[in-house]
Parts: structure tokens; sequence; C-alpha cells
């Protein structure tokens, strides 16, 4: 896994607080200019392994390494790699420039010099005329800002994000998100963002490591782990999931015939589940179609009757109680060409999915 | 009903606690020798005050060790408090209840077991004896108000001092420091006025040869209250509460 322009490796890192593991004997690698995202709930052992990355904890055991070089011991200060606090940690007893000047002036960077990074830093998020304010006579957004020039402006090999959005309103985090994004392109510094939001993982990252309780579940592209979950971990925590029992019956050329919640599905993708063996089959509400019956003994395999609909704006949002009594989500847009697109409560609907994009997880 | 019950109460409260100062007050200015009838305004008192030079002297002493005790306990106090609030070492509970045991330790307790130590250590009693023991008593007063000033910082910040490159001494210095100086300085204002009025620590450790003002006004009114102490009271109150003021406003948190 490793390789040369790995900018951040971790090698069997284990940190425990008090008795209490955080961090299990994990081991990871980033690439240089990547943007990756450490995605887990809260407790998960993320801000503890940006921290170790950062110098501000020192792990049990294990190395880290910085553009190759060991700084398994070098103190925070002594490290090329700057963080943006949750918090946001300006320092409220100087103004915007002060705190953005600050790592200059602690590296003793010359006046002129300062000046000319701190416009630049203070330009780059848009805060060029603010200067003079103090931090807390600013809206969250902007100290949000200010925490980000501050962090940039001594131009680190790494940027950590500690969940950075996770206190403005959720109009002002899709903007963030958005102009994060930028930035990152803009100055080509590698970002490691701490979330639990999922959403906001899957849409700003070139990468997504899933973490739950100290240990790496699933690490890949947002489109690997979304699609392609590895366990029922990831699958559950990463957006909404359906989950069906099924038995496999019968497999013809890695081809499956199946039993799904009590009815005999066919399943096309290749899987390399065995005959008999039990499994999960996993839908998102999105590939999920469902359709009105029509004739009374119709033979779809699985069949269930509408709960509840929920008008979405661009999607239909149907709760399904199976036949066997799962209750499922589907999550359909609407078709502009069928105006009776709707379902009433109680009506019975077949319910269908892609062929092939189903996911399967061994039952345990 | 309820309400005017409470105003009341209250009332009773404060009248207690701050009628007799205000009496003194007036007094300080009543031309009667005897002070128990008013017989017109006069500022004869404080012109006999500035005039008593013995007395001067002994209001200059106070000023002299409170100043002094005052900032050597602030330096003292200021630095301990940093010790407990960033860093953890062995024993940190136990030293910070004492200091607190410290705080709450009668007064004629210490000042017995002061007066034992320089007794045995053959220290005249005197100026030095008198400075150490302020600024031993002053200390945790100071420690506990820049600690409890402390308590409201985000930790973060130190962590973020420390990732922008700051050395351990450069965040102490320009982090830490300027954003507790405001409980410094209050801190140090509190030490002073603690030092100014001592009467009983003082009262066991201080010498024949070096007077301070509270005692010399308490051997004063072992003769019956002069007008002449209620002139000097009056000073005292206002500077105390100028003081008082100053640090509330210093210590009040920004918003």
């Amino acid at each position: 896994m490793s390789s040369a322009n790995d900018i951040v490796r971790l090698e069997s890192i284990s940190k425990s607080f008090g008795g209490h593991g955080v961090v299990h004997n994990l081991d990871l690698c980033i690439k240089d200019g990547e943007f990756v995202t450490l995605l887990g709930p809260s407790g998960c052992g993320k801000t503890t392994l940006l921290r170790i990355i950062a110098g501000l904890e020192t792990q049990d055991y294990g190395r880290v390494f910085i553009g190759g070089k060991d700084v398994s011991i070098i103190p925070p200060n002594k490290r090329e790699v700057n963080t943006v606090f949750q918090s946001y940690a300006l320092f409220p007893h100087m103004t915007v420039y002060d705190n953005v000047a600050f790592g200059l002036k602690m590296s003793k960077v010359p006046k002129d010099e300062i000046k000319e990074r701190v416009k630049e830093a203070l330009d780059t998020v848009m805060l060029g005329n603010f200067a003079d304010r103090m931090p807390q006579n600013l809206s969250g957004g902007q100290q949000q800002r200010v925490a980000i020039a501050r962090a940039i402006v001594k131009r680190p090999k790494v940027l950590l994000l500690d969940e950075p959005l996770s206190a403005l309103d959720f109009k002002l985090r899709k903007q963030m998100q958005t102009e994060l994004k930028h930035i990152q392109r803009k100055l080509g510094i590698t970002f490691v963002f701490v979330t639990h939001d999922q959403e906001e993982a899957l849409s700003m990252s070139d990468r997504v490591v899933v973490m739950n309780e100290g240990v790496i579940q699933q690490d890949g592209s947002p489109k690997e782990v979304y699609e392609n979950p590895k366990n029922m971990f990831v699958a559950k925590f990463v957006g909404e999931i359906n989950v069906l029992q099924a038995v496999i019956e019968k497999t013809i050329n890695g081809k499956l015939r199946a039993n799904v919640e009590g009815r005999q599905c066919r399943l096309t993708k290749k899987h390399t589940y065995v005959e008999g063996d039990s499994v999960k089959l996993l839908l998102r509400p999105e590939d999920i179609r469902l359709e009105h019956i029509k004739d009374a003994d119709s033979d779809y395999p699985l069949q269930g009757i509408i709960e509840e609909t929920t008008y979405k704006g661009a999607t239909l949002d149907s709760i399904v109680r199976l036949d066997s009594g799962t209750v499922i989500m589907a999550s359909e847009f609407f078709d502009e060409d069928d105006p009776e697109f709707e379902y009433k409560t109680g009506e019975k609907v077949a319910v269908k999915w892609v062929d092939g994009w189903e996911v399967l997880l061994p039952d345990d | 009903m309820m309400r005017t019950l409470k105003i009341g109460y209250s009332s009773l409260v404060y009248a207690f606690l701050y009628v007799p100062i205000f009496v003194l007050i007036v007094y300080s200015f009543n031309a009667s020798k005897f002070g128990t009838t008013w017989q017109g305004f006069t500022l004869k008192w404080y012109q006999n005050l500035l005039e008593n030079t013995s007395l001067m002297t002994a209001a200059g002493n106070s000023v002299l060790v409170a100043t002094l005790s005052a900032t050597c306990a602030t330096i003292i106090g200021s630095l301990a408090a940093v010790a407990f609030y960033r860093y953890t070492f062995k024993g940190k509970k136990v030293i910070m209840s004492l200091v607190y045991i410290l705080m709450m330790a009668p007064d004629i307790v210490m000042g017995i077991s002061l007066l034992i130590l320089f007794v045995t250590i053959h220290m005249e009693p005197g100026f030095i004896t008198l400075l150490l023991s302020h600024i031993t008593f002053n200390i945790p007063f100071v420690a506990v108000t820049v600690m409890s000033r402390m308590k409201g910082f985000d930790k973060n910040l130190f962590d973020a001092a420390g990732d922008l490159g700051a050395t351990e001494f450069q965040t102490v210095r320009h982090v830490l420091f300027p954003m507790m100086l405001p409980a410094v300085v209050a801190g140090w204002l509190l030490a002073f006025t603690l030092s100014m009025d001592d009467v009983i620590i003082s009262f066991f450790v201080t010498g024949p040869d070096f007077e301070i003002l509270p005692l010399r006004i308490y051997s004063m009114v072992r003769l019956g209250v002069k007008p002449e102490v209620n002139a000097l009271c009056t000073i005292m109150f206002t500077l105390s509460l100028v003081i008082v003021m100053i640090s509330q406003i210093l210590n009040r948190e920004k918003k």
C-alpha cells in the first residue's frame, strides 16, 4: 500500500485513554494532494487519529511519518501540518490579522513577507476587509474562515480539519463545503478531514476512510464506500439502506437464485456465495422501484403494502411492509410522463430493483 | 405583597451592612469632637490627619508593604496558577488543596505560626517579617483569582498555538499570559487591599519600629474613637471601593 508519494503514513498506531482503547493497531497511508475524510460516529477514534497526526496526542504504539520523515516523537510545533479546530480556537485577544500572522511570527518570517502572506490567506477565504476585526465580532462562518486562513498561511504539507463545519447552519455548511474543495484544489495541499456527516464525507472527498471503535472499516472512494459497503457497519452508517434476509438456493455460473424474504428472486450480478449460504441483501432506497399491481395473481417476486408516502419535492418516499413483515423504504424520482405517480396507503405494490445493484453481505 | 416583602428584606440587609459605613463617613465631616450630635460641616479632621506625621508614616509603611507584597504574591500566585492549569504533575491535587486551605486558615493561626517561625529562625520582627507574612497570605488569593478565570479558557487555544509552531514558552507568553492578564491585575488589586487592612497577622509579625496603618488605628481607638479615625477610614473606604471597582471591571468577561 505504501509508496513514495505518501505524504502521511501511519504504522500500527494504537492509543488508549485511561485503559480505554480508542485506536487499535491502525495503518493508513495518505497520498500527496489527496482529500481524505475520516468518517465515523462520535467516539470512533477519528479525532484522536487526527490529533496524533498533528502531534497533539502521542500514540502509545506505532509510528507516524509525514513527508517520508519519522515524526513519531516530534512535538506539534515542529511538524509541517496545521489544524483547523472544531471550536475554531481563535485567539480572542488578537485581531484577525494577528491570528493569521501568529504562525508566521512564531517561525520568525520577515515582517514584509508576513504582511503579504496574511493578505493572500485572507483573500483566499474572502476576508480581505476583516483584518482589523476582533474574532468575537465575527459571525460563525467568518470565524471559520479565519481559522482556515490561519492554518493555510504556513503552507503546511497537510491540513487537518476536525469537524470544521459542524457548528454552521445547513446552508452555510453547504457553501463552505464547496469553498473548502476550491481552496484544496487551488493550494494543492493534502486535506485530512474529520466528520461524522456521511453526506459531507461523500460529497467532498477523494477517499473516505470509515472508522468505528478505533478500527478502519472501509477505505475507498466515496462511490465504492456507498455502492459496495464491505460490512454491515459501513452499509448502515453511510446513507440509508434496506436490509433483507436471503438464503442462496442455487448457483448457475456464479448467478444466483435466492430466497429473499420468503420469495424467489434471481440475482444477475456475480456473487461468490454458494448454495445454502445465509446472506443479507442490501438495497439503497433510491435503487428500489415500486409498481402498482394490476391483476390479483400476478407473479412478482417481492410484494408489499404501502404504509406511508412522503412527498419530498424531487422524490416520493414510500414505506412498504413486505409480505414477510419486513419494512423497507423506497425513494423514487418523479416521472414527468406519469401523472398518476403516487401510491395510496394500503395499496399492494411490487418491489423491484435495478438488476445487479444489490449488495450481498454474509449473515452473521 | 411578596414583592414588598422581598424588597423590604433586602433593604434591611443592605441597611445593616452600609448604614454604619455611611454614618462613619458623615461623622468624618462633623464638627463635634465627640461625634454623637451633628454640629456642622468641617474638614478639620482631614487636616489634622495630614498634620499627624506618625500616622502619615504608618500610612506610608502600609502602602509600601501592600505594594511590595501584592507584587510578589501576584508573580508567585500567577505562576502557580499557570502551573496548575497547564501541567499535570505528581501531587498536583494535594498542592492545590493546600492553596485553598491556606486561604481558609484563620488569621490568628497564621499569625501565631508565622511568629513562631520567625522566633525560631531568629528573625527580628519588623519590615521583612511583615512583608514575608503578607506575601504568604496573599499568594492563595491571587492564585485562586487567576485560576478561576482560566477555567473559562478553551484549551484548544493552546493546542492551536503549538500547532502553529509556538514553543511552550511562546504559547504561555503570547496566548496564555495576555488572556490571563486582567485576572492577574485583579489579583494584584485584591492582594493590595487585603494587605492594606490586615490587622491580626500583622499584629503578630511586625515589630515596634515598623508601624502600619491598621495597627495604628487599632491602638488609637482603644482610647475612644477620635474623629481623625473617621476621616482616615473614609479615605480608606473610598480607596478600597475604587480598587474593587477596577478589579471587577477588569475581570468581567468580554462579550
